[in-house]
């Protein structure tokens, strides 16, 4: 502990509550509370009602929530796949080789979003490669914003990785595969869940590529959420960004748990 | 003729433009132990790791067996290899970690259950078969670390500083149950990195000196530490003093040197800060050549009136004996350890050291 005193402990408390309740409490809490308000004219709902919610897990609201769950999981799991393996490839490199692919893999994180989407129209607009109008399309786009930070996290954990021990497996007589599955992998298991979580959040709230590329179905829920508020729908839109935090914390928690018991052991 | 277990024929290894490792010729037998011992980037690490087929040599060839393994993987040689931080898998328990060879060569469920068990045994970790490795201390993880390497009864035992990471007390211990292990293993062939000189002569049959990625000097422990060939050897096995020599006379005595060289088939005399002394050459010595006498801190005697004349630099006490520093008067410094320094003046008064016959005479600079 840096500070010692009471009165300092107090005001560093105080600091970051007001830090805390001005960037992630109060616009949370706001949603919170339109997601269930029925009329709201002054500083608080005047009315409640479930309504908005029912409607936003029922019909398109709850088709778009499933595609964003889809798109979300498949996204994630090709950026650790992907991000693993490029990271596991980049090791065994040559220094120049490496620094190569550490650049590239992390440009699009430079690059917004509407940028990598409208690319992908261009890039695949025409055969052999016609994406364009496909879900494929969307899972791409996604893929590309979040793989950066899949191969990221688990660059970063082989870097404290000590290689004697895939020397010392080897020399017992496993293969390079079971190398890999017995002993890397293995190790790598907390840096893989972090990535994918990171890769899940990342993906279950992207909407700058993915409004320019998505076809009729294949609606995200943020997407739905953008045309909701362009209706002025806000209280609906509030309940389907409610849905959308309900879901992504289910697959943060479960993904969390996972790193939990890999860190444990 | 059997082939020896271990041949390294002129490897050198080189990472960029680091020369780790230059041309070493190096054998070892089956069933011998032999110890490669330098200091830090002497290259004695690299050599292993060369057998272990963890880095690929520029040039050379490695054997195994009569073998030529040099292109081939880690997982096709056959090896134990134990390492200084142990390297066990952290995300497997202890039986885990020692069946880990036997499953990866398919070995049968049962055979690798009983193989464990009996290996666990050796090293005395068989209460510990369900722990995880940090659930171990740093002496318990090393004997699972060999345990692990001898499962697979490989032919080498490969052991990269296996003790340096353990305190003093439990360094002993395990040096002692390597002894053992070597006791029921006669058959296997151990290759055991170093720096420390009290290791290699308890575990090693033969030394290997190593120093900037050359082998300085191979040969017996007895020998390399009695009639060390180089000066580094005399200095590192045994950290003698090198004092510089002016040779007199060949041996044996009465032999005048005439033919221009000098014998080592017997003592020589050499002349130190003008005391003549008799020593025993451990190789040809052109004549011309510059020598160094190599005196054990050990051999020394220090005495308040009588030998060359030398003054008292310093006193350190070891607990053991003291270790003083003393200065002949030619400026010659050396080390000299004692039992006590009862009747010894004071630090920077005279006295005299007595040095014996027969300590090695060593071309100076030779291996440096």
């Amino acid at each position: 502990m840096l500070v010692w005193t009471r009165r300092s402990r107090l005001l560093l408390w105080l600091a970051f509550g007001v830090l805390f309740g001005v960037v992630i409490a109060a616009p949370l809490a706001m949603v919170g509370l339109a997601a269930v308000a029925g009329t709201w004219n002054g500083v608080l709902p005047a009315e409640y009602t479930t309504g908005h919610l029912a409607d936003a897990v029922s019909g398109d609201a709850l088709a778009s929530a499933l595609v964003s769950v889809q798109t979300g999981l498949i996204a994630s799991l090709a950026a650790v796949v992907c991000g693993a393996w490029a990271a596991l490839a980049a090791r065994s490199a040559p220094a120049p080789v490496r620094r190569v692919v550490d650049t590239v893999l992390h440009l699009p994180v430079a690059v917004p979003s509407v940028v990598v989407g409208l690319s992908l129209l261009v890039a695949f607009s025409q055969p052999p490669f016609l994406l364009n109008g496909t879900r494929w399309i969307v899972l791409v786009a996604h893929l590309v914003i979040v793989l950066p930070f899949g191969y990221g996290v688990v660059s970063a954990a082989l870097d404290r990785a000590d290689p004697v021990l895939a020397d010392v497996a080897a020399s017992l007589g496993a293969s390079p595969a079971r190398v890999l599955l017995r002993v890397r992998l293995p190790l790598l298991l907390p840096a893989l869940s972090a990535a994918a979580s990171l890769a899940l959040a990342l993906s279950m709230g992207e909407v700058g590529a993915t409004i320019m590329l998505y076809p009729p179905d294949w609606r995200t829920l943020p997407v739905s959420v953008f045309a909701q508020t362009d209706r002025g729908e806000v209280f609906l839109a509030s309940a389907s960004t409610a849905v959308l935090l309900g879901l992504t914390l289910v697959g943060l928690l479960t993904l969390g748990a996972a790193r939990g018991r890999a860190a444990e052991r | 003729m059997t082939a020896p277990a271990v041949e390294l024929r002129g490897v050198s290894v080189h990472f960029g433009r680091t020369v780790a490792l230059r041309e070493l010729d190096l054998v070892v037998g089956r069933g011998e132990a032999l110890a490669l011992l330098g200091p830090s980037g002497s290259g004695k690490s690299t050599a292993l790791k060369a057998v272990a087929g963890f880095v690929r040599p520029h040039s050379g060839r490695v054997l195994l067996s009569g073998v030529d393994v040099t292109d081939a993987p880690p997982h096709r040689r056959g090896l134990g290899v134990v390492v200084q931080n142990y390297a066990l898998f952290p995300h497997m328990r202890v039986a885990d970690n020692v069946a880990f060879g036997l499953r990866a060569r398919r070995m049968p469920r049962r055979e690798v259950e009983q193989r464990v068990t009996e290996v666990l045994a050796m090293v005395g970790m068989a209460d510990y078969r369900r722990r995880y490795p940090r659930e171990l201390s740093g002496g318990q993880q090393q004997r699972v670390a060999i345990a692990r390497a001898l499962a697979i009864r490989p032919p080498v035992l490969l052991l990269d500083e296996p003790l340096s990471a353990l305190d003093a007390a439990l360094r002993e211990e395990m040096l002692a149950e390597l002894l053992r292990l070597r006791r029921e293993l006669p058959d296997t062939a151990m290759v055991y990195v170093t720096h420390d000189q009290g290791e290699a002569l308890a575990l090693a049959d033969r030394v290997a000196v190593m120093r900037d990625a050359r082998l300085v000097e191979v040969g017996p422990t007895a020998q390399l530490y009695h009639r060390p060939r180089a000066e580094f050897t005399a200095s590192f096995l045994g950290a003698a003093n090198l004092l510089p020599v002016e040779l007199v006379a060949a041996a044996p005595e009465g032999s005048d040197g005439s033919d221009g060289t000098v014998r080592a088939d017997g003592l020589a005399t050499v002349r130190l800060a003008g005391a003549e002394l008799r020593a025993e050459p451990t190789g040809p010595l052109p004549a011309g050549t510059p020598v160094a006498l190599g005196v054990r801190p050990h051999r020394v005697e220090v005495r308040a009136d009588a030998g060359l004349p030398a003054r008292l630099l310093g006193v350190q006490w070891r607990g053991t004996g003291f270790r003083l520093e003393l200065e002949l008067d030619d400026g010659s410094r050396l080390r000299a350890d004692v039992s006590t320094v009862d009747g010894l003046p004071a630090v920077g008064e005279r006295v005299g050291v007595s040095i014996p016959d027969g300590c090695p005479l060593v071309p100076a600079g030779a291996g440096a």
